[in-house]
């Protein structure tokens, strides 16, 4: 992690956050202007008036869509005739392939996240929180319980918060593990103690979601966000990014990099930089290719490094910035492996509701298999070309899962045909040997072309 | 049908962790995937029996909580060792050598993916994208993270244990 | 309404609608799984995508346009979609690939196969080519019980059935299991499936996973099979149902569809317990015994001159008629006594309340509903009754009541009802109110808002407390009368349902008190009351109809001190209906006994002469079911054996003693008109379906499908030479396949299919629109319709309903007083018959509360004895059971001797052997691998 001495101000989601990554307690954090968005808001703005600041802020989700959270928002009724509860429910659940950058913040500054969950809570009137947090953060699960238990003490969390008369309850819910779950809707049913089918929509869960109830969903480094922006202002917070959007931004990189990791960049930062922040690729080893934004991304090439990472940038060249950590493919990898890792684990988390995916997928990773492992045949890129645009269009399948499949199966088979064919022809591949010493790849298929096609079902 | 099945209770302290999760759930079928992870945590797997306790405990049908139950992974079904070992097969995980790393888990334990060892001291088990993909390749022996797991260090971080033991 | 575009064509279509719906309704065939018309929408299986454009220049311009689910969206004026595109039926062909990847290649040996959706849609869709080479999974099966066999490795994961059976019927022990595609239905562990309607399982899966263990074990394809129109005589509630036969014997019986009754389900009893009519108990030949008491084989015109010979002359008659026979075969018979003569077949008690039930329905204000009214109702209050059991398709029909609450709560945000998980999801577990007051637990308690145990007096007492309030002449504390009237009040369609179930007059009472106050109250909704009662047999309604309230009932007839030379006994078997004493008393003063009967009763095993009659499947007839509907079941199979439709023995006896009466009556269609003339009250019933003389585009209903295989060799064994297919002149229907199942009234549809369509599913080419009317009508004539005329509120009504509430219930030492435990296994005489039952019938008990029992010092599974020698009975313990009062298993052998009401003294059984544990179920789970 690089911690370059900032103006705290330009790095507002990690100026607390230490080299070691020891957790910020509430001393160090309230040492650090910790809760002063807290004080300064509760009962002395009203929950409009900060809306209206995170609408101008111009912020977008973190977790992968960029979706405007100002605008999301403004879909939960506030003038409640049903009255009930409301709920907000922080996103933790962080299992997209290539992603750490939640873990960062939950780990280094728990607090952080609280204090933007309680302004959150109060500009929706919300007065039941969660953080759904995936089962192996375990760490993070735990040092948040400790900064609740905290904030119960000091009165930042319970009824009357701070004599605002404001109540808002947060609770730590640990996933039971299933990527899935990270699917708003189907957090929802995972939190209602169901199995995590995603929901259709309409009705959004802004309206009906959390048992029946308004529900806002955010990813971790939006809530983190939002105190930031009620405390120091729309205009503060449009000024953080380089382009179009606004805020910074945690960029990560992995895979064959010198120094992998996460940083807090302005948004909008050429992906040159942050390959630089990463001190560039491993002795012997060249960029291929990289998934901008986690493994339900496209790819982009060598060719994109000096665009911009935000989110209609990235979109225009044909990919999505996604949740900002890319993971690299370098020239020792073989793309048929890559892309078949990221199928095999699509179809593995698929939740099973839908056809697409369920049975979509799975099929997608025998093909790629059978490609990897010399068995393939050019029929079976025709198979694949067939698949993507079955489940690859949002709105064949039921949620946003098995589109995001394709994504990475799609542009691999853009970008990197010759890996395909090299094992089509040769029913073997030096770099797959080079993953699998002990050679599962077995070439006496090779030459099954056409044997097994056609057979009616 | 009125079953007279007697059913083994939970522990006090399941269940008093149980009710606390109740406490501040609109109605108690709400808690099934906490009170899984609770009985699971004290028992290290949900059997039959504890299954139908927890069903019974929540106002729930046997089947109803299977179902959550089977949906989840890190739900246990089935016993496991004493350390669960979750090996990341996700795609930096894989870049960085996770093939081999299974290789020599497996080696080492004489277990493949899915098994537990004949001394019940271990089940491997491979998991999603751990989110530590910068320090990838990774694995949690037990709740703990092991980063840039290589050959040397693998054998320390079972040596260790081992000796811990 | 709005217009849409579908291929260039355009439609109007219903507001509201979901496309997949209205192009159903349209006649377009669009392919589906997971969407039921009955369920709605919950978009998993994707196979009704169709292309939507944004608008007409989107259109024009060959755009792609987007794939979008046609049961999740809702029609909209001008909305412009492809069902033919290329990219929609690429689409639709490659989720079928998809759904077939696993799917195993056994249709030449599945049970579906034949009718089989997922047949029909792979052929629709036109997908042919395998292209996927992985392994297939599999799945291990699970024994589920005697009625449903389980193969999941047909599974298509379309979630049809967890919804069906958990949402929809309210089980709880099936479930989805595991995630992506190794997801599996089936239970946490073997056993027999519980819930009551899990028969529909068979019908909801749209291919061979659950398919009815009977039928799996002796095997026939749909196009093999001729049906015919019935309608289910195992309660009162009168579904209608499609009978199966093949060589003679019942094969399955799948549901007949009437939006008005049972709409698209039927329950276990109905289901599975019909097969009663391949019952070994069934008697072929008439039998006369001889002076050793033996019975012996005589033809059937000796048969009928013995019948003749003891009505002739001044032979002293009389005759019992019964609940379960046709009103045509009931009528003849009290032609034939002679109306002081003829028993309508009750004992005392169910005469008085089948007249009660009949009196208060005639003159109530309130709407005596059909099903579909039934579930619509927002606020239910049922006194007495153990619906699941007692009337059991209208508990399944509770159970889509209660959720009118979340269809008013989703109309808010403008969900339409068919959005399904959406709607659940919203409502969570709020429900519309229903009420329970009943002796004991009963199985709709799980969705009642209150539960009340209370003895009979006490639920009629409670009854008349809510009247009470209602009508705003009590004191708003009196609780819980109060929260119920205030929740009936509030209501819209507010429905209050009772019955005979525990033999008191003043529950029945009670109810018809609140379903008038009620629509007598002063609020926009007054007049939309609802009433139901419940009787306890197929035609109970229609006997009360047929004979008034001076008929003797059978205790009325055993006290008349005569001599009876003649008794005739129709379809009844006295010994379940009175106690031994009292049958025994009646017979000792009859000289000759002939009975009538399908099955050997212990009635019919005393007779003299025995004639064996044709069961509902292999004649016709009308009966009246519980809302007063004249139903006509006709015919599956001929006649087996020398078995006659009883009133046909009957017709045949009277034109031969020359009753004047018979002079005009030639067949069945005269015995109904004539019926109907006679009877004011059951004028209606020639309306229940078409005569003899119907005919299709001039040809007679086939109730064998154009596919029916087999004819010519399936007699080979018996001789080469084919017959001619018996010609049925008595109905519209023929036993061929040749003529017109199309357009023709409602209640002579023999089955469904439609070129294309093989399953059941073909069912919508038969509606006017998804869940409408058939296009024929709907089958059966409402006799008791008061649905139009219940605006002259004030009918001077009343006299029926006491005012006054009886007396509270006091428990008296020594004494308990005797309450119903209805089973739908086994409380049913004809039901109980069904081998298919067998296994989950259970013996006869007494449940009694702990109290109770620790002051008669027995445990679950001792024994009691029950006044003098009246039964003997194994102990249940239940403390939902007020304490002095004691439920016993209505209509199940042991109990036959007890009269609900009574009060009888309990005794510790000395001599009394506990059963033995039930074992673990047992598993034939090996046995298809
Ligand atoms: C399959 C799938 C997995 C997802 N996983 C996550 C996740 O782990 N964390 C997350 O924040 N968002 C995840 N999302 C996105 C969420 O559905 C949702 O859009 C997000 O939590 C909204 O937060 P935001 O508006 O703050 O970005 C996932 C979406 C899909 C379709
Ligand atoms: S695309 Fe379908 S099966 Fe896949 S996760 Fe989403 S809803 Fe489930
Ligand atoms: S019928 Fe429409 S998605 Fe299944």
């Amino acid at each position: 992690m690089s911690t370059q001495l900032n103006d705290p101000l330009t790095r507002p989601l990690t100026k607390n956050i230490r080299e070691d990554r020891r957790p910020t307690d509430m001393a160090a954090y309230e040492a650090n202007d910790g809760y002063q968005s807290l004080h300064s808001t509760l009962g002395k703005r009203s929950p409009a008036d900060c809306l209206q600041i995170i609408k101008d802020s111009n912020l977008r989700g973190r977790g992968g869509a960029g979706f405007p959270t100002g605008m999301k928002w403004s879909f939960v009724p506030m003038e409640d005739a049903t009255p009930g509860h409301k709920y907000l429910v922080c996103n933790a659940d962080e299992m997209e392939p290539g992603t750490f950058k939640d873990r960062w913040l939950l780990e280094c500054d728990p607090h952080q996240l609280i204090e933007g969950m309680i302004i959150s809570a109060y500009t929706l009137q919300a007065d039941i929180g969660y953080i759904f947090i995936r089962s192996e953060y375990l760490l993070a699960a735990q040092l948040l319980r400790e900064a609740i238990a905290d904030c119960h003490a000091k009165g930042y969390l319970g009824d009357n918060i701070l004599g605002s008369g404001f109540n808002f309850e947060l609770h730590v819910h640990a996933s039971a593990g299933r990527y899935i779950c990270g699917e708003e809707t189907a957090l929802i049913n995972s939190l209602e103690g169901k199995r995590a089918n995603p929901r259709a929509k309409p009705p959004f869960p802004q309206v009906s979601g959390l048992w029946g109830r308004p529900t806002i969903v955010n990813n971790v480094e939006t809530l983190c966000n939002i105190h930031h922006i009620v405390q120091h202002g729309a205009q503060w917070f449009q000024n953080l990014g380089i382009g179009s959007d606004a805020g910074t931004k945690l960029y990560g990189i992995s895979g064959r990099v010198n120094k992998p990791g996460c940083w807090e960049l302005p948004i909008g930062t050429p992906i040159r930089d942050i390959f630089a922040l990463a001190g560039g690729m491993e002795q012997g080893y060249e960029l291929r290719g990289f998934l901008p934004g986690g493994g339900s991304t496209d790819f982009l090439t060598p060719e994109h490094l000096d665009l911009a990472m935000d989110y209609d940038t990235i979109g225009k060249a044909g990919s999505r910035m996604g949740t900002g950590t890319m993971i690299v493919l370098d020239d020792k990898t073989c793309a048929v492996g890559f892309v078949k890792n990221l199928v095999e684990f699509f179809a593995q988390e698929s939740c099973g509701f839908c056809t697409p995916c369920r049975d979509g997928l799975p099929w997608s990773a025998q093909v790629l298999d059978d490609i990897q492992q010399g068995r393939g045949t050019s029929e079976d890129m025709n198979t694949l070309a067939r698949q993507i645009g079955f489940i690859g269009a949002i709105g064949n399948t039921h949620c946003a899962l098995a589109p995001g499949a394709m994504e990475p199966l799609a542009s691999g088979i853009q970008y990197f045909r010759e890996d395909f064919e090299r094992h089509l022809n040769n029913g073997h591949c030096p770099l797959c040997h080079e993953h699998n010493p002990k050679g599962k790849h077995d070439s006496q298929h090779k030459g099954q072309q056409g044997v097994s096609q056609g057979v009616a079902s | 049908m009125m079953s007279s099945q007697i059913i083994p209770s939970l522990s006090a302290a399941e269940l008093a962790d149980i009710d606390a999760e109740i406490s501040h759930a609109p109605y108690k079928a709400a808690v099934a995937i906490d009170a899984l992870k609770i009985v699971q945590s004290y028992r290290g797997w949900v059997s039959d029996e504890s299954l139908k306790a927890i069903a019974q405990h929540l106002e729930m049908s046997p089947a109803e909580l299977d179902g959550i139950a089977t949906f989840y992974n890190l739900i246990f079904r089935q016993p496991v060792g004493e350390q669960v070992i979750l090996l990341c097969n996700s795609v930096t995980c894989w870049i960085k050598g996770y093939e081999q790393i299974r290789e020599q888990i497996s080696q080492h334990l004489g277990v493949g993916l899915g098994e537990t060892t004949t001394d019940k001291a271990y089940t491997f088990l491979p998991v999603t994208c751990l989110g530590a993909c910068d320090k990838a390749p990774v694995m949690m022996v037990g709740d703990e993270l092991h980063e840039h797991i290589d050959r040397n260090d693998l054998t320390q971080i079972f040596r260790s244990r081992e000796q811990a033991q | 309404m709005p217009v849409i575009t579908i291929d260039n064509q355009e439609y109007s279509v219903k507001e509201g609608d979901n496309l997949l719906q209205a192009c159903l309704g349209l006649g377009l065939d669009l392919p589906y799984f997971c969407w039921h018309p009955d369920m709605g929408s919950i978009g998993a299986c994707r196979q009704c995508a169709v292309v939507q454009y944004q608008n007409t220049e989107d259109y024009r311009a060959g755009s792609r346009g987007r794939i979008v689910m046609g049961c999740m969206t809702q029609v909209t004026d001008g909305a412009i979609f492809s069902l033919n595109g290329d990219k929609a039926s690429e689409f639709r062909k490659t989720i079928v690939e998809s759904l077939m990847l696993n799917h195993p290649h056994d249709c030449p040996v599945c049970a579906e196969g034949g009718e089989c959706h997922l047949q029909d849609m792979t052929v629709m869709t036109g997908h042919r080519d395998r292209h996927y080479r992985g392994k297939k999974n599999t799945h291990r099966n699970q024994y589920l019980g005697p009625l449903i066999h389980h193969e999941m490795n047909r599974c298509i994961t379309c979630y049809r059935c967890t919804r069906y059976y958990n949402n929809y019927a309210g089980g709880k022990d099936l479930a989805a299991m595991a995630a992506h595609d190794h997801v599996y239905f089936g239970r946490h562990q073997e056993g027999v499936l519980e819930s009551e309607f899990a028969g529909n399982l068979v019908e909801v899966c749209p291919t061979g996973v659950f398919t009815d263990k009977s039928l799996v074990n002796d095997y026939s394809r749909k196009w093999d099979l001729q049906s015919a129109p019935s309608v289910c005589t195992h309660c009162a509630v009168g579904c209608n149902t499609l009978p199966g036969e093949r060589y003679g014997k019942l094969k399955r019986v799948h549901n007949r569809y009437n939006d008005e009754v049972n709409g698209y389900f039927l329950c276990d009893r109905g289901r599975f317990g019909a097969k009663f009519v391949n019952s070994d108990k069934r008697i072929n030949n008439p039998g006369l015994r001889d002076e050793h008491g033996r019975y012996n084989i005589i033809d059937p015109h000796q048969a009928l001159h013995q019948l003749v010979e003891a009505c002739q002359g001044d032979n002293n008659i009389a005759a019992i008629g019964s609940p379960r026979a046709s009103v045509e075969a009931n009528f003849l018979l009290k032609t034939l006594a002679g109306e002081q003569h003829y028993s309508p077949g009750f004992n005392a008690q169910e005469q008085s309340l089948a007249q009660l039930a009949l009196s208060l329905q005639q003159h109530s204000a309130a709407t005596i509903p059909s099903i579909k009214d039934i579930e619509c109702a927002d606020a239910i209050f049922i006194l007495g009754e153990d619906l699941t059991h007692s009337a059991p398709r209208i508990a399944l029909a509770l159970r889509q009541s209660v959720r009118n609450k979340a269809y008013a709560l989703a109309a808010e945000l403008k969900l339409q009802p068919w959005q399904d998980a959406a709607v659940r999801n919203l409502a969570q577990d709020q429900r519309s109110p229903l009420f329970v007051a009943a002796v004991t637990d009963t199985r709709l308690d799980d969705i009642a808002e209150q539960c009340h145990h209370l003895a009979p007096d006490d639920i009629a007492r409670l009854g008349y407390a809510v009247a009470e309030q209602i009508s705003g002449k009590a004191n708003a504390s009196d609780e819980p009368a109060n929260t119920i009237a205030q929740a009936l009040l509030s209501a819209q369609r507010p429905l209050i349902i009772a019955g005979s179930s525990c033999g008191n007059a003043a529950i029945m009472q009670a109810a018809a008190a609140i379903a008038d106050a009620l629509a007598l109250r002063k609020n926009e909704n007054a007049g939309n009351s609802m009433l139901c009662l419940t009787l306890p047999e197929a035609n109970s309604l229609g006997q009360a109809m047929l004979s008034p309230n001076e008929a003797p009932s059978i205790e009325a007839l055993a006290e008349r001190a005569y001599k009876i030379d003649t008794l005739i006994v129709l379809e009844n078997d006295l010994f379940r209906r009175a106690p031994a004493a009292v049958v025994d008393k009646l017979l000792q003063s009859v000289t000759t006994l002939i009975v009538l009967d399908s099955l050997e009763t212990p009635t019919l095993a005393t007779s003299q002469l025995a004639l064996p009659a044709a069961s509902v499947a292999e004649s016709e007839g009308t009966i009246v079911s519980l809302e007063g509907r004249a139903q006509r079941y006709f015919p599956v199979s001929e006649c087996q054996g020398e078995r006659r439709a009883s009133w046909a023995w009957l017709l045949a006896c009277l034109k031969e003693l020359g009753h004047p009466e018979a002079a005009n009556i030639h067949r069945f269609d005269d015995i109904t008109l004539a019926c109907s003339a006679a009877q004011p009250m059951l004028k209606g019933i020639t309306l229940a379906a078409p005569d003899h003389f119907y005919r299709n585009a001039g040809v007679k209903i086939p109730r064998q499908p154009q596919r029916y295989s087999g004819r010519t060799a399936m007699r080979a064994n018996v001789s080469v030479h084919e017959p001619k297919q018996t010609e049925d002149d008595e109905t519209a229907l023929a036993y061929t396949m040749e003529g017109l199942n199309r357009h023709q009234p409602g209640s002579l549809l023999p089955f469904v299919w439609s070129p294309g369509w093989n399953s059941n599913q073909s069912l919508h080419k038969f509606q006017t629109e998804t869940g409408g009317p058939l296009k024929g009508g709907t089958a059966g004539k409402r006799l008791l319709d008061n649905r139009q005329n219940n605006n002259n509120q004030q009918k001077n009504s009343q006299q029926a309903v006491a005012t006054t509430a009886p007396a509270a219930f006091q428990a008296s030492a020594g004494q308990w007083l005797l309450v119903p435990r209805q089973r739908i296994f086994g409380s049913d005489e004809l039901s109980s018959y069904s081998d298919n039952l067998a296994e989950l019938l259970s013996d006869a008990s007494i449940e009694i509360n702990s109290a109770d029992a620790s002051l008669l010092q027995v445990k679950n599974g001792d024994g009691l004895s029950l006044g003098e020698n009246l039964a003997c009975l194994r102990v249940v313990i239940n403390n939902t059971i007020p304490q002095g009062c004691a439920a016993y298993s209505v209509g199940i052998a042991g109990t036959f001797n007890l009269t609900l009401g009574q009060r009888v003294s309990l005794q510790k059984a000395s001599d009394w052997q506990r059963p033995k544990q039930a074992d673990v179920i047992a598993s034939d789970g090996g046995a298809h691998v």
